[in-house]
């Protein structure tokens, strides 16, 4: 439990640093893709389910919060409410349907609700369709704190981000991560256990859905803006991404995974079209030769050097 | 245990975060104008914008200094925006906040434009746009330090259906991808056929984007119009045409490109369209002018410019030719400069950038030719109509800018 | 004669239409689960394979001259060995992990495919004209029908009929059945298991390249025109369920009829109907329409 702590310090002091070291709209970036992340790796590290169609939660967040803020006048918060209940709602829909099915089956209707609402974001007017929803007003927080300045904005995500990896971590160390990990490990064991399992699936989907929802609608505030792109199966291939290089069912993986994604996005964007390539061949390397990611094979490396701590 | 991976993860971390900290650093001093070009490198406009728009950025910047020997220093930087408005919008603010980037060019598609005409007016930089299409950059969204400068939604269809309707073609069926661009592109087109005295029968939405649209087209066929308007673009356009000539409604039936490029003719061949009608802001085959411009950007990009490309040399060029009679690269006042002097070069004569950022040139009418007509390569378009500025584009009394007073 | 407001005439074109885009889907998805049953991994990069098809064609014919016959037969044995080889090198080292490590790398792969693409020819791609002897069309009096359109619905109803009479009525398909049923069991009877895997996934994406060749002179060729498609092709295998070679081969059919029915009846919706179909499909027979619960 001591090397938890650690951690949390860590991430806590980094956090309060790294906008002074780096450009902070680009760490905010950051904060909100590794929170989406760790809620993708709820699901994937922790329940074994493998959704591709995460990006429904996040986009469809963002188009609700920043809709409310920008034509209905919702303060910031009520904003960021509203994206998450409906990460949570499309959530229960698409969770509902989909662990009807089992392994790659789930992958793939997923990935087709996903499509489906990636259609309705396209057509819906209130999207703006492929010009996008512009111009969204960051607010005042609880309506005195000024989110146009950048320091305010960035501790107000971070603080986001630190109590959505919160819930997070708190949901994979109760005995509700335990089932969990017991369904990835072995469902039908967990079934004759006496389980219901559709029922603990089903609520993991939901709560890694409102997460990602949290992530997108705050991600809306930090560019004002909201777009296709985090609808499109691309982001949604994009987080499996991160939460695989990072390592998927460590605690930490999804962050240093999104670190390195994004980063690599925004320092790539030179690379210009090298960028898909470039992404496909980690893809490929991950899976062939570190399966474990970053984090994962970090922790085995200390483990077989033998340092004990 | 648990320490320690965390030690290295740190330690990699903060590796990571060293050459960032470097970029930070240099900043430049304010004797240099730095131009940043984002574009699509690598995506679904890459061909028409693109690296060519990266090359004719270097080649205005080049000119300039051989030409205009100006006393300070122009530096460019580019970056891939992929068509994605967030990573358009971050990279703007990161050129303006860290590199010292003075103004933004290209811009191709209109999310990512929208997205950055607004950082750059929050922080006095100016957006020069000339690969997005739509027309709320110079209405419900302008600001006063964006200039959208090769074309728009309205002045390309317009254009073509005025000449069309003229030509004969009375009866209208619109193949319209089903999306916001897509119904405005039908739209401004419906309307400018019904007043001219055509008459529109009707319109088909198809997915976006699709691949097969051998079902409409059919229904495009059944109604029996003269011709059928594509309101799409790019490979939607390019596939709605392939279809069309193999289900043999053309040439029996007219097709009107609503948002078509010199590079989507050249990747269809002259086969499949010729006898087109469509709207271009430029065309490299004008005249000497244009001929010799564009053969140097053959030189080194291998394929002609299209009209997105020659329109940002022309911004660029316009763009530091104010900063130099202004003698400071203040947005405000580059801007005022922009909009005194004229445009004219080999891309515009007579252009003038108006109040709410539109800047108005002639346009072309263009036919493709057929196979037999064209004598050598990109050897494409039969110029038809020069349609004047004033008549190609919104008029101010009908624009929805709120800077324009009336 | 009018059927809810549409001419016959009309509505017969239309099917007909949607028969040519559901045998794409056929094809298609019977390769996937022809992988799919042996190798028990979703290939996501089936779409940029089917891609690599339709540029191959048009590299065989600009640059070596090669005709439309022979790269229908060239093409696929081409692609096919190209996927073995990503069997051999890949995919074989993670048939004892989780499926779904199957899924991801097919999707890395799928990336890089279709970025080498895109930096080659650009995004607008390139035209396949149709080949000579099949220009022109039939005028059937309810519609033009080009006679490409026609020869793709016979030659994908040959293929499609042709495999599944392999797999499902010869001795060799016998192997491939047994295989998908108890690989160890088959290979202690003598026979290369690992070979016949090989050969399966060839296969599969010899399927691929076939359709894409088939789809290079009606569709422009360009680098993103497999993951415009693979996601609707999943969509129809979920529906049909993938356990069954002649589910998937009805299924893609029946789904390219729907579809061309909605595009009449109520365009707008014709890019959702078939998900909506697998949401309503999932509720009431969660095993796909021909599968198997397992």
């Amino acid at each position: 439990m001591k090397g938890k702590h650690i951690g949390w310090i860590v991430l806590i002091a980094v956090g309060l640093s790294a906008p002074f070291l780096v450009y902070p709209v680009l760490v905010m970036k950051i904060l909100c893709f590794a929170l989406f992340a760790c809620a993708f790796n709820l699901l994937l590290g922790y329940t074994g389910l493998l959704s591709f169609g995460h990006a429904a939660f996040l986009g469809w967040a963002g188009y609700v919060c920043g809709y409310g803020v920008k034509e209905l006048g919702f303060s910031p918060e009520l904003g960021i409410l509203a994206g998450t209940a409906t990460g949570a709602a499309l959530g229960f829909v698409f969770g509902s349907l989909a662990i009807r099915r089992a392994g790659i089956y789930f992958a793939m209707v997923t990935l087709a609700l996903a499509q489906l609402v990636y259609f309705l974001a396209l057509q819906f007017p209130f999207t703006g369709g492929e010009d996008g929803l512009q111009g969204v007003p960051r607010g005042h927080l609880f309506g005195f704190i000024d989110l146009s300045d950048t320091m305010n904005m960035y501790f107000f995500v971070l603080a986001v981000f630190l109590v959505g990896f919160w819930i997070i971590d708190r949901a994979i160390h109760s005995p509700f991560g335990q089932v969990l990990t017991a369904i990835r490990e072995n469902e039908p064991r967990a079934i004759s256990l006496g389980y219901d399992v559709d029922k603990y699936k089903l609520l993991a989907f939901v709560l890694s859905a409102g997460l990602s929802g949290l992530a997108g609608a705050t991600k809306t505030l930090v560019f004002q803006l909201a777009s296709l792109t985090d609808v499109h199966w691309h982001m949604s291939g994009e987080i499996v991404l991160m939460t695989l290089l990072g390592g998927m069912g460590t605690v930490f993986g999804p962050i240093v995974g999104a670190t390195v994604v994004v980063g690599l996005q925004n320092y790539g964007a030179e690379l210009g079209q090298w960028v898909t390539v470039l992404t496909g061949v980690i893809f490929v390397l991950c899976v062939l030769a570190f399966r474990r990611g970053i984090v994962g094979e970090l922790a085995l490396l200390i483990k077989r050097s033998g340092i004990r701590m | 245990m648990k320490r320690k991976i965390l030690g290295s993860a740190i330690a990699t971390a903060i590796l990571s975060m060293q050459p960032m900290l470097a970029q930070a650093a240099t900043t430049v001093s304010d004797g240099v104008v730095k131009l940043g070009v984002l574009t699509d490198m690598s995506g679904t406009y890459s061909d028409l914008a693109g690296p060519g728009a990266v090359e004719a950025t270097k080649m205005a910047i080049d000119d300039f200094i051989a030409k205009e020997k100006p006393d300070f220093k122009i530096e460019m930087v580019s970056a891939d925006h992929q068509n994605k408005a967030d990573i358009s919008a971050n990279k703007a603010r990161e050129w303006i906040d860290t590199a010292k980037v003075d103004a933004i060019v290209d811009l191709v598609t209109t999310s990512t434009a929208l997205a950055v005409m607004k950082v750059a007016n929050e922080k006095n930089r100016i957006s020069l746009i000339s690969g997005a299409a739509s027309t709320p950059i110079t209405n419900e969204q302008c600001n006063d330090t964006t200039v959208h400068w090769t074309y728009d939604t309205y002045s390309l269809p317009v254009g073509t259906a005025k000449a069309v309707v003229k030509q004969g073609g009375k009866s209208w069926y619109f193949l319209t991808a089903d999306y916001a661009f897509g119904h405005s592109l039908e739209k401004n087109t419906a309307d400018v056929v019904t007043k001219s005295g055509g008459k529109v029968v009707g319109s088909v939405r198809h997915p976006f984007p699709g691949s097969d649209f051998s079902s409409f087209l059919l229904s495009a066929q059944a109604s029996g119009a003269q011709v059928i308007g594509l309101a799409n673009a790019g490979n939607d356009t390019i596939n709605s045409i392939k279809q069309a000539k193999e289900f043999g409604i053309t040439p029996k039936q007219s097709l009107a490109g609503l948002l078509m490029f010199i590079s989507d003719v050249h990747s269809l061949g002259l086969d499949a369209t010729a006898g087109m009608y469509l709207t271009t802001g430029f065309y490299w085959d004008y005249n000497d002018e244009t001929r010799a411009w564009s053969k140097r950007f053959f030189g080194t990009m291998k394929r002609m410019p299209t009209m997105v490309q020659a329109g940002d040399y022309s911004a660029v060029y316009h763009y530091l030719k104010a900063i130099k009679s202004a003698g400071t690269d203040e947005a405000k006042a580059v801007m005022a400069k922009m909009r005194e002097t004229p445009v004219n070069d080999f891309f515009a004569k007579n252009g003038k950038v108006r109040i709410d950022g539109r800047m108005v040139h002639d346009m072309y009418l263009a036919q493709v030719k057929k196979p037999s007509e064209s004598k050598y390569p990109w050897d494409y378009y039969h110029i038809r109509a020069v349609i004047p500025g004033d008549e190609a584009y919104i008029s101010l009394a009908d624009s929805k800018c709120p800077l324009v007073k009336k | 004669m009018d059927i809810f407001g549409i001419p016959i005439q009309a509505l017969m074109g239309q099917l007909l239409i949607g028969l040519i885009n559901g045998s794409f889907y056929a094809i298609l998805s019977l390769g996937l689960a022809i992988i799919f049953g042996l190798l028990n991994i979703i290939n996501f990069a089936h779409g940029a394979l089917y891609m690599m098809g339709a540029f191959a064609a048009w590299i065989a014919l600009t640059w070596l001259g090669i005709n439309y016959w022979v790269a229908l037969v060239v093409v696929p044995l081409v692609v096919g060995g190209f996927g073995m080889l990503i069997e051999r090198t890949m995919l074989k080292h993670l048939y004892r992990l989780d499926h779904l490590y199957g899924l991801l790398l097919t999707f890395g792969l799928a990336l890089i495919i279709e970025g080498l693409f895109r930096y080659r020819f650009g995004i607008s791609g390139e035209s396949y004209p149709v080949p000579e002897l099949l220009s022109g069309g039939f005028n059937l009096g309810f519609m033009f029908l080009p006679k490409y359109r026609a020869w793709v619905i016979a030659v994908s109803l040959v293929v499609c009929f042709g495999s599944w009479y392999i797999i499902e009525r010869t001795k060799l398909g016998s192997y491939l059945r047994a295989g998908t049923e108890n690989p160890q069991l088959l290979q202690a009877f003598g026979i290369n298991v690992p070979l016949m895997i090989t050969l399966t996934y060839g296969f599969g994406v010899a399927l691929a390249a076939f359709a894409g060749v088939l789809a290079a002179p009606v569709f422009q060729v360009n680098p993103v025109m497999g993951s415009n498609l693979i996601i609707v092709v999943f969509a129809v295998v979920v529906i049909g369920g993938m356990g069954s070679i002649m589910g998937s081969i009805i299924t893609g059919l029946g789904l390219g009829l729907i579809e061309g029915l909605t595009r009449v009846f109520y365009p707008e919706a014709s890019a959702v109907v078939i998900f909506v179909i697998m949401g309503i499909v999932l509720l009431l027979r969660p095993a796909g329409l021909f599968g198997r619960e397992r």
